[in-house]
Formats: structure tokens, sequence, C-alpha cells
């Protein structure tokens, strides 16, 4: 590592020698969780291209063709990959479009949990003293409240206010903005520690020399360098989130039937299982199970490149 | 025979850039009740040296070749059983940090009892009356309380002789120190230097001394080597080294020294810095910094680029480099002629 | 404690006027306390069925005055935990003091904000310990050297900024085409150039150097060491040096202060410190310092440890391991006594003739 001997590396070449890649390189279960993870990725995104009808348009759906089974089972019709739901949507299309439900809901809770967390973490850890010790209760209370509670609050404020259809119609936004709330003291905390391991190294001593504002070396010295452990706890929050958001719409507290993610699929084919059309639940939520593993395993291994004690440099 | 000795020691680090040497050729004796020190600076070897003694490196890194023998016995191709008997036991170990040796939630006392019932059948009580007797010669104050308190409890100089204690806690025929006193202050330092050689000399215990400072190497040990990107470059008699140092690396080693130059001139500074093992200069490792690189007549010594340099005697001290070794030559020529 | 510090910050002797004309920075009375209570709620107790306010500090620094002459390299030395880091981080308003002021050109600096201590950054500059630690890992030296121009040269444009990174870095002799590079890919004695070179960019007078060569290897203290000396004679700096090594001292320092749990105990030209060590401390610590020279160790053995700073000793904070120690010693505060040559000892033994 002298930096005399060759000439300046591209960032490529950097990220191309970096320890990160090399063990990326060795652990099979990282490249094959993150082969998984994007493929379902891309497939929810391209959701409206491939798939062969659209679940929302109810002019294209079929009430006479509910409940046909997958097509590897007696009675099914070629037309219907996977089946149909108890509404005769085709299951196929019906569980891409609510993968991108689920995904959109998983990555935008965590885009703001993120955003209050990181703020809030960042300014407790750094100004410490009153504001740390306000910050700090505040995420103790938001804690207590698990995220049912605050869904439920919302939801009925929500619906109270201004009725069911408005909730319905903006369920994406809102089940954001609630799983977003109810998690951003996992952030907090996180960054807040790191924070405080990296406030008291030289460079920032450094930068305060320099007669640099706070605000510039919380921005600019003291968040690039806490970034690892974000990383981290980012991929555990989305596979959370996705989790919580599947939970709620099984409660019928979030996503509606005629919109439905992931979570919503399972309950609505809930009822039928008795009545022998598993695929309805068992499909849907398959997919959920692998999705949120490859995000789980990518995490821990994440969580192993990342950790200062096993890695140093 | 020597009570230990190192033959062509070769020790390897598999990492990810490929096969990395840390330590080549390394061969030296130590005698019943004789002090070696090592001196390089960090990234030199000498820390591996002393871990790789009682095969103790960790992975990636392994013994590649070469032998160490204690008392005609192989150590690097040892059982760990059979290692297990030797460590703690006829050989002990001395880190720079206390608490890598000490456990944090037991206390002194328990530990001590421990390592010495792993290796001896007696009694708790006898075992007390041991440890007692330990403490009171490392010369801690009140060593009966100190039995019962934990090493937080202790200053980092305490816990040092603590660990001393420890060490000879089972009468060991060598104790290896590894940089026993960089952490602690100067006066506390000199205390605890001049303790274990104090003991080293009253037990007639053989001390490898692992340390970067070479004002502690000349104080209290009697030969020393010399090391250099994982090879020894100068080893023999320490005053003689000190004196009168062969190798152009020692010699800019001590000339570094702020006492060896006139305060408020410029210090005789060696440039550049240590390569790292993975990416050794070819030659003489030492090669890119040396100002000794070129012939009596102006021009570069070739061998010095090209060749590693082998050992040669000079007096009792045996050196590597190309340029010691056409002195000597051309000394042997004149009195040839002559 | 703080009682003979304070009447000396009101009167100042004689000799302290005197100097204050060449000085570029004044030590007044400097007192600080870490608290170890925590906050007000951790800090109740019962006792005797009351509640009462219990706090607890460490007593870092007890009442030090120094004056730091332009143009010259005041060393403090001292073991750990003496306090000669802390002087250093006040003086550079990194903490703030509990009692007493720090004046620079005359100015006090120590109740200052952030921002009217910003033209003051420019003139004092801090280097610190540890090369590993001081350089941002995200920045590149490009960045991390062009940070203090941008922001004490608002108004340079981009060519006269990168003109002067490339000035300073080939100063401290680091190639300028490594500036895309981050603090990672260099050595130890590499960034600890780096750090100097951030400190000089600014173009100060007074520079705080912290322990800046204790982390690194011999042959590289060396080099580190000739760089700062070259940095003085070329620019006319005045240091600051903090360091626990008498080596140095005796080749660096200009004048040496040596300090003991918070205290200074003596303060002389380095020559006369080194000649004549006068403080019963100072002598055990130079007789400490590991010579190539002689084969067996002749130190002065202290008896017992450094006492905590928490419970500071009465009289002379130095009295538990002295050989000299008596009754006076365990009762008295001793205070700096300037001597014949103008050494300066705090030591009840040395002013009684006893020593």
């Amino acid at each position: 590592m002298n930096a005399s001997s060759s000439a300046l590396p591209s960032r490529w070449e950097r990220f191309r020698d970096s320890y990160l890649f090399y063990s990326f390189k060795r652990d099979m279960v990282a490249q094959v969780s993150l082969v998984v993870f994007i493929a379902l990725v891309a497939v929810a995104v391209l959701a409206p291209w491939l798939s062969p009808m659209n679940p929302y348009d109810l002019a294209q759906i079929d009430i006479l063709a509910s409940e046909l089974p997958p097509f590897w089972v007696e009675g099914s019709d070629a037309q219907y990959l996977l089946g149909t739901d108890a509404q005769g949507r085709d299951m196929l299309s019906t569980i891409l479009y609510g993968a991108r439900v689920s995904l959109i809901i998983g990555f935008g809770a965590v885009a703001l949990q993120a955003l209050i967390g990181v703020c809030f973490g960042l300014l407790a850890g750094y100004l410490g003293g009153r504001i740390d010790a306000f910050l700090m209760r505040l995420a103790d209370i938001q804690l207590s409240f698990s995220t049912l509670m605050v869904a439920i609050i919302v939801g009925a404020l929500v619906k109270a206010i201004f009725g069911g259809e408005t909730f319905s119609a903006y369920a994406v936004p809102l089940l954001v903005l609630i799983i977003g709330l109810a998690e951003w003291p996992q952030y907090a905390r996180t960054v807040r520690a790191s924070v405080l391991a990296e406030k008291n190294k030289e460079y920032v001593d450094a930068a305060r020399v320099m007669g640099l504002r706070s605000k510039r070396i919380m921005f600019r010295h003291v968040l690039p360098n806490t970034l690892s452990p974000i990383f981290v706890i980012s991929t555990v929050q989305i596979a959370n989130a996705i989790i919580s958001e599947a939970a709620l719409s099984f409660l019928g507290l979030g996503m509606p039937e005629t919109h439905p993610s992931l979570g919503s699929l399972i309950k609505s084919g809930f009822d039928y299982i008795q009545s022998g059309s598993w695929w309805i639940t068992l499909i849907p939520g398959a997919l959920l199970v692998v999705l949120v593993l490859s995000i789980n395993l990518l995490g821990d291994w994440l969580r192993d490149v990342m950790n200062p004690r096993l890695y140093k440099g | 025979m020597a009570l230990l000795e190192v033959t062509n020691l070769d020790v390897r680090f598999g990492l990810r850039q490929g096969e990395v040497r840390a330590l080549r050729d390394v061969n030296f004796t130590l005698e019943r009740g004789e002090r070696l020190g090592i001196v390089g600076e960090s990234g030199a070897g000498k820390s591996v040296a002393a871990f790789s003694l009682l095969n103790l490196i960790a992975k990636p890194g392994f013994i590649a070749g070469g032998s160490i023998n204690f008392e005609g016995k192989t150590l690097n191709t040892m059982s760990e059983r059979g290692l297990r008997k030797v460590r703690g036991n006829r050989i002990s170990m001395i880190f720079q940090d206390p608490m890598m040796t000490l456990n944090p939630v037991l206390s002194i006392g328990e530990q001590m009892v421990e390592c010495l019932k792993a290796h001896r059948r007696i009694s708790g009580k006898e075992a007390r009356a041991i440890c007692l007797d330990k403490l009171r010669q490392v010369q801690i104050p009140s060593p009966e309380t100190r039995l019962d308190q934990y090493p937080h409890e202790l200053s980092g100089g305490m816990r040092q002789r603590v660990i001393i204690a420890i060490a000879l806690l089972l009468d060991p025929d060598i104790i290896i120190a590894d940089e026993p006193t960089t952490a602690l202050d100067v006066t506390i330092q000199a205390e605890i230097m001049a303790l274990l050689l104090e003991l080293c000399e009253q037990h007639n215990v053989g001390l490898i001394l692992i340390t970067h400072d070479l004002g502690v190497v000349s104080q209290v040990t009697q030969r020393m080597l010399v090391m250099y990107a994982g090879r020894v470059i100068e080893q023999g008699p320490t005053r003689e080294i000190i004196n009168d140092p062969q190798h152009p690396y020692t010699q800019g080693l001590i000339n570094a020294l702020p006492q060896m130059a006139t305060p408020g001139e410029k210090l005789n500074q060696i440039r550049g810095s240590m390569p790292s093992l993975s990416n050794l200069p070819s030659g003489c490792a030492f090669h890119p910094r040396c100002n000794f690189i070129n012939r009596a007549d102006g021009k570069p010594r070739p061998a010095c680029t090209e060749q590693v340099p082998g050992f040669v005697e000079s007096g009792n001290c045996r050196v590597a480099c190309h340029m010691v070794a056409e002195m000597i030559e051309d000394r042997r020529l004149k009195e040839e002629t002559s | 404690m703080t009682a003979p510090a304070e009447a000396k910050a009101a009167h100042p002797t004689p000799t302290q006027n005197e100097k204050s004309d060449d000085s570029l920075l004044q030590i007044r009375g400097l007192n600080k306390r870490f608290s170890l209570s925590g906050d007000f709620l951790e800090q109740l107790r019962f006792k005797g069925g009351k509640l009462v306010r219990h706090q607890e500090y460490v007593h870092a620094i007890n009442g030090v005055d120094l004056d730091i002459k332009r143009g010259e390299a005041l060393c403090v030395v001292g073991e750990s935990g003496c306090g000669k880091s802390t002087v250093a981080r006040m003086v550079m308003g990194l903490i703030t003091p509990s009692e007493g002021e720090i004046r620079y050109a005359g100015e006090r600096i120590d109740n200052l904000s952030s921002r009217q201590l910003l033209p003051y950054r420019k003139r004092m500059q801090m280097i610190f310990q540890n090369p590993y630690a001081s350089l941002n890992p995200r920045m590149t030296i490009q960045q991390t050297l062009e940070e203090p121009l941008r922001l004490h040269h608002p108004d340079w444009d981009r060519e006269k900024i990168e003109q002067k990174v490339e000035d300073v870095m080939r100063s401290v002799g680091i190639d300028p085409d490594w500036g895309k590079r981050f603090g990672h890919e260099f050595s130890g004695g590499q960034r600890q150039r780096i750090a100097i070179a951030r400190a000089l960019a600014v173009d100060p007078e007074f520079i705080v150097a912290d322990e800046p060569i204790s982390a690194l290897d011999v042959s590289i203290q060396a080099q580190v060491l000739n760089l700062l000396m070259e940095a003085q004679q070329e620019r006319n700096l005045t240091y600051l040096f903090i360091t626990h090594d008498l080596a140095v001292v005796e080749h660096f320092g200009t004048r040496v202060a040596v300090m003991y749990l918070g205290t200074v105990c003596e303060i002389a030209t380095t020559s006369t410190l080194f000649a004549k060590p006068r403080h019963p401390y100072t002598q055990a610590l130079l007789s400490a310092i590991p010579r190539l020279e002689d084969d067996r160790p002749q130190h002065i053995r202290l008896s017992g440890e450094v006492p905590t700073p928490v419970n500071l000793p009465s009289g002379c904070v130095f009295h538990g391991r002295c050989p000299h120690a008596n009754a006076r010693c365990k009762q008295e505060i001793p205070v700096l006594q300037t001597q014949d040559d103008g050494t300066r000892v705090a030591c009840h033994a040395v002013e009684e003739g006893r020593l």
C-alpha cells in the first residue's frame, strides 16, 4: 500500500482491488442472494411490461375464470401460468405488481427512516448534551410504540378525518410514512453510536482547529465515516419494512385488495386455503420469503465485511 | 548444544494478494541464561518471529520451513498437546498490552492459580503460596491484597509486574518479551526493565526481548539481531553492534537517534520508509534507502539491486550487506598482497 | 490549589512582566476539571437520609503558568496523565479552561466564540499524535489540504489554491501528483507529513504539536523532526511541542517545561535542564532515559505510582514519591521560583537548599 509505487488507480480499479469486492467474489451465498435480489427487483420494476395482464384494470378481469390452479395442477388454464385468484385476476401479474408495491413501500419507508434517523443521530452524537438527551428520549418513546400501534393510530385518524376512500387512494405514501416514522430510532441509535466513536478521532479535532463550522464538520467529515454501519443496517431495515408492510396488509391495515401488495395477496388468499385454493396464499408467500431472505443474507455478508473488528484498513 | 536453536525459519502469510513472506532465513541460538534482543521497526517481522517460536502464529500465517529446536525437541512440528507443555511452562511470553494476557473478569489470584494448576498437580494452598512468592519477587507492594484484585484495579506498571510474575510462575527457561514496556511511561519503563533484568539474572532465565528501542536493547541484552523487511540483517554481541554497527541500516538507525546529533542541528535521517512485505525491492531490500550502494569508484554496485546479500562474518558479528562484504574482501586482498 | 494560582494571575511577578514583551502566548492560572459524575440526575446521592448533590472531578490541570516566546520551541514533557495534552488542547480552543486565561499576542482567546476565533485559527495550527487518525479517511489529500485554504481565503480562485497546495506539498516532501490519493494509501511518516502540510497551508506563525512523532518508527521520527525544524527556520515558527520523550526535547527544544500531575514543576532552557536538573522529578525523569552508552541502567527509582488526579495529594503533588519530601512538602503547595540562572523550580527542597 505504498503510494509511491504505481500510477493513480481509477475508481473502478479501486473497487476491483477493494476488500468488499474480494470477499464478494469468494462468497457464494452473497453472490446468489445478490442475483436473486436483483432479479426480483428487475421483475418488479418491469411488471407493467412483463405481466400478461393488468390486475388493476377491471375490464381485463374475467370473474368466471376465478380460482384456477397453476399450470402444473390439473384443471389449469394455459393462459394463467400461476392460476387466478378469487376475483379472477391472473396470479402471475398480480404477484409481479404486488412485489412492486411491496418494494416501493420497503425502500420508501427506509429512505424516510434513514433521513430522520441519520439527521437526529448525527445531531445527538455530535452536539451531545441536552440535544442528545432530548432526541434520544424521543427515540425511546418512539420505540415504545410498535409499528402496529403507529399504523392503527395513523390509519384510524386518516380514515376518521378523510374517509376510507382517501386512505385507499393514498395507501402507499401513508404506509411509507407509518413504517418510516415507526422505525427511525434504529438509524438514530446506530448513527449516534458511530458518531460518538468518530468525533473523538483526531481528524475531527483537526477540522475544528481549522475553524470549520459544526454543520460542515458533521456532514462533510463525520457523516461519510459513519456510512458503513448505515449500509449494514439499511439491508436489515428494508427486509423489516417489507415484512412490516406485509403484516399490516395482512391485518387489513395496509394495502387494499384492489391494489394488492404481497401482504394483502397473502391475506386475500387466506380465506380460500380451506377450499383448496392454496396457491393464492402460498405463491406470494414464498416470493416474500425469498425476497426477505435474499436481502437478509446480503445484509449478513455486508456486516461481516464491514465489521471494523474483523477487517481493518 | 544451545537451549534454543532457530535455523532457517521461514514464515509466510497467505493473503489475497498472494503469499507474503513475513520472515525468511532467520537463524539464531539462545544459551541458558542468555539475553537476546530483536530490534526492528514496525513491519520488520520481529513480532512474527516471537510468535512463531511457540507456533502461535494465527491464520493466515504459517511456518513454511526451517526448524525451532528447544532442548533437542523441534517445536514447529510438535503436536498442539506437546506445545502446551512447553508454552507457559518452559517458555513464557510477555506481551506489550497486559490486557492481552490478563482476563478482565478473573482476579489476579484466580488467574495465577489457574495457570499453575494447568501445569502442575498442587493444592490450592500451595499454589497461592507460590503466587504470593512470585508477586513479592516482582516487588508488588502488599501482594496479599493484590491477589484478590481485578486487572482493571491496577495501574499499567502494576499490571506489567503481574504479567512478569505470571511469566515467572512456572520457573521457565526462556521468557519472550514482546515490547514489554512500550505502553508505559519512561520512569515506569526503566523500573520494569531493571526488574526484568534482575530476575533473569537471579534465576538464570533466558530472555528474548523484542523492541524498537535501541536504548533498552543496549542496556538489557548481551546479543542482538537487527531485522529489516522480514530478514535479519545484522546479528552479534550487543555492545559491538551498538558501538560499531556494520550494516548501513543499523548505522542509520543508531545515528537517527536525537542523542547522536548536536542539539539544534539536523538529525541524520534515513530517507524513505520500510517497504511493504508484499512489494519488496529487488536485491537487498534496503537498497532504495541506502547511501552506500556506490562502490569506492563512485559507480553503483550492481549486486545491491540484483542479489539478496548473504551473511559475512565481521569480527564477532554477522552482517548481510554487499558493501561490507566488499570491504572485507578488499581488506583480505590487501593483507594478502602485503 | 486554586488560591495561589489566582493570586499570581492578579499580580504577575516582575519576571513575567519583563518577558511578556516578546512572548507570543501567555497562559496564566490555568485550571481544568473534568466532571466524572455525569448529568444532574446521576449526581444525586442519598447521604444520611438526605438527597445531596455529589460531584467528582478529575483535576487535569491545576494552576499552570507558561510563556511562549516568539520564535522558540517550548517543549512540555511529562508522563501520561500529567495534563500536557490538555494544555495543548486548551491553547487551541478544543477544550475550554475551567479557570485562568490564555492570551495570544496580548489578546485573550480562551473565552472567544468559534466565529471570533476564526482569525486566530489562521495564525495558530496544530499537529496531532496519530497520523492514522488525523486524516479524514474519506477525503483525498488534495481535498484535505484545500479545505483550510478555501475557508481562510474565500477570495482566492481555484488556480491560486491549487498552486498553494502544490507548494505546501512540495515543502513537506510529498509529490503533488499524489493529491488524488486517500490517506490510507500512505505510510505513517508520509501521513504525518501531510498532516504537517495541512497545518502549514494557512501560513501560521504558531504551531502546537501534540506528540507528533511518538506514533512513528525511529528512522521516520528523525525525518519528521527534521521537517519540523526546517519549517521553523524557513517560516520563523513558534512551537509548543508536547512530548514524553526527553531525548527529543534535548535535541529540539529551546526551553523545557516539566509537568507532573497537572502542575509545572520546572521550566528551564534545554541546556540548563539537561546539565543541571533541579526538581527531584526532573532528575528521575532524566535518569530514566535509556541511553546507548551505558551498559547498566543507573536510574533513580521512584517509590510508588502516580496518584490519581481525582483526589490530589495535599501539598506538593510529588511528595508521595519524592525521596526528599519532608513535613512541609506534605502541607504546602510549592510555587515556581526563579533561580540564579533563570530556571524556575517549584520545590521546597530546592528553595531550602536541601537539594
